[in-house]
């Protein structure tokens, strides 16, 4: 009836249990944006444009895992408010023929899809023309596609 | 006149020639008179092809068109081979790397695909299947050259309006419709992906810059810039031996404790593993000499 607990502290009184905790923490897997990644906003909202000692961060992506890559629409928290936003560049790598920018972009989004801001100055990667239907005003005030 | 011409339209009308029907449909003799008038041929009489025959009637075909491809205007006369075409030390059948090389001599045929190295600027237009019959062009300093085979990809890098742009393109996919080189030059290292690490500066090249033209014969110009790097953390820790670079500032950046610190990581006698070694040359020489030779054809 040995038991094997290393790390969790309990004392099990069940008969010969084999468990072997880590002593160390596992991190999430490498992915694009999740909770809590820090995004930049592209857009000329005043939300996204004036400074703020935090800086934006998602807290839910709305995607069935957890993971947000370009295109998904996800919830920020941008000075004191919840915001929905979507994703037009990434820094994890994709696709090869799709671009990788140097900073998580995001443009902040109404509940309805319709962009907040009036003008996108960064590059977007031309994939995104995939949402024509549903986020097609949001192509609309982008400038370039890359 | 009457018979030698109709024997010629007999002879062509039994080798169906579509040219043949106009002909027919004009047999008159005011109507070939004319003919013969607006085409100013020096024969006397009948209906004779524009360069002249052997022998009456027999019918020789035009001479095929000429074509001159102006994307490669100027064709290396360096002795070049991509890198792509040597294949890696695996354990695998050599006709899979010669299947291959057939397909990439193939799409070579369609598309030109110059001589470029990691560190010059390349523009690269793309068919962009979400808008159609558009096209994308991209204009970016190259950071690396991977992969073998049909796979190759090599990456531009530049930044636009202030934000850092990397595509990876794939050097045989057929959305590729036209490379050109802007500027040909090597670079200290074969890998500049350090240069996401430098200041922006070093990456920015304008999208509408003219090509600079560069000798079709002699070394490739080595630029031998080193770059100034953004203060520390890093994506990688560049400084470490293990990714030998030379093209990098590391006396604004680093101290001399962290130099040390980072030779710690020398793994000097990797060079010297025979296991390691694979010699290239003489695979080189057979591939270039077979892709020289298919090419031509």
């Amino acid at each position: 009836m040995k038991m094997l607990v290393k790390a969790s502290g309990l004392l099990l009184t069940q008969p010969f249990t084999n468990i072997v905790k880590h002593s160390f923490r596992i991190s999430a897997a490498c992915t694009a944006i999740q909770k809590l990644t820090r995004v930049r906003v592209v857009d000329n909202s005043a939300l996204g444009s004036t400074p703020y000692h935090r800086p934006p961060k998602c807290i839910h992506v709305y995607t069935k895992n957890g993971v947000g890559k370009v295109g998904d629409k996800i919830l920020l928290a941008i000075k004191g408010q919840k915001k929905k936003a979507l994703i037009v560049g990434q820094k994890m790598p994709g696709h090869t023929m799709t671009p990788r920018f140097d900073s998580n972009n995001v443009v902040l989004i109404e509940d309805n899809g319709n962009p907040t801001g009036t003008r996108i100055k960064t590059p977007i990667p031309s994939n995104l023309r995939r949402l024509e239907g549903e986020y097609s005003k949001v192509l609309a005030i982008a400038q370039t596609f890359i | 006149m009457r018979t030698e011409s109709h024997k010629a339209m007999t002879d062509m009308a039994a080798s169906r020639r579509p040219l043949v029907a106009v002909c027919v449909a004009l047999r008159s003799s005011e109507c070939t008179s004319v003919f013969l008038q607006n085409r100013f041929f020096s024969t006397t009489t009948g209906f004779h092809s524009p360069l002249g025959d052997e022998q009456p009637g027999k019918f020789t075909p035009p001479t095929k068109p000429v074509i001159v491809d102006k994307t490669q205007a100027e064709v290396t006369q360096r002795k070049f081979l991509s890198p792509e075409f040597i294949p890696p030390r695996q354990r695998t059948v050599a006709v899979k790397f010669s299947i291959e090389r057939k397909d990439m001599i193939q799409r070579r045929k369609m598309l030109n695909i110059p001589e470029f190295y990691p560190g010059c600027i390349l523009a690269v237009t793309t068919s962009d299947p979400n808008a159609n019959g558009k096209l994308n062009r991209f204009v970016g300093i190259c950071i690396e050259r991977s992969g073998k085979g049909l796979g190759a990809t090599f990456t531009l890098r530049n930044v636009i309006e202030g934000q850092g742009v990397e595509i990876c393109f794939e050097l045989y996919n057929p959305r590729l419709q036209r490379i050109e080189v802007l500027k040909l030059e090597k670079r200290l290292d074969d890998n500049l992906t350090y240069l996401r690490d430098a200041l922006p500066e070093y990456s920015t090249f304008d999208v509408n810059m003219k090509a600079v033209p560069s000798p079709a014969t002699g070394e490739v110009p080595v630029n031998l810039l080193k770059v100034i790097m953004k203060p520390k953390p890093w994506s990688k820790r560049w400084e470490r031996p293990k990714f030998k670079i030379q093209g990098i500032r590391f006396d604004l950046c680093l101290t001399e404790e962290q130099k040390q610190e980072a030779m710690k990581w020398d793994q000097s006698w990797q060079e010297f593993d025979l296991m390691k070694e694979y010699d290239t040359s003489k695979i080189e020489e057979e591939i270039w000499q077979e892709v020289k030779q298919e090419m031509g054809k």
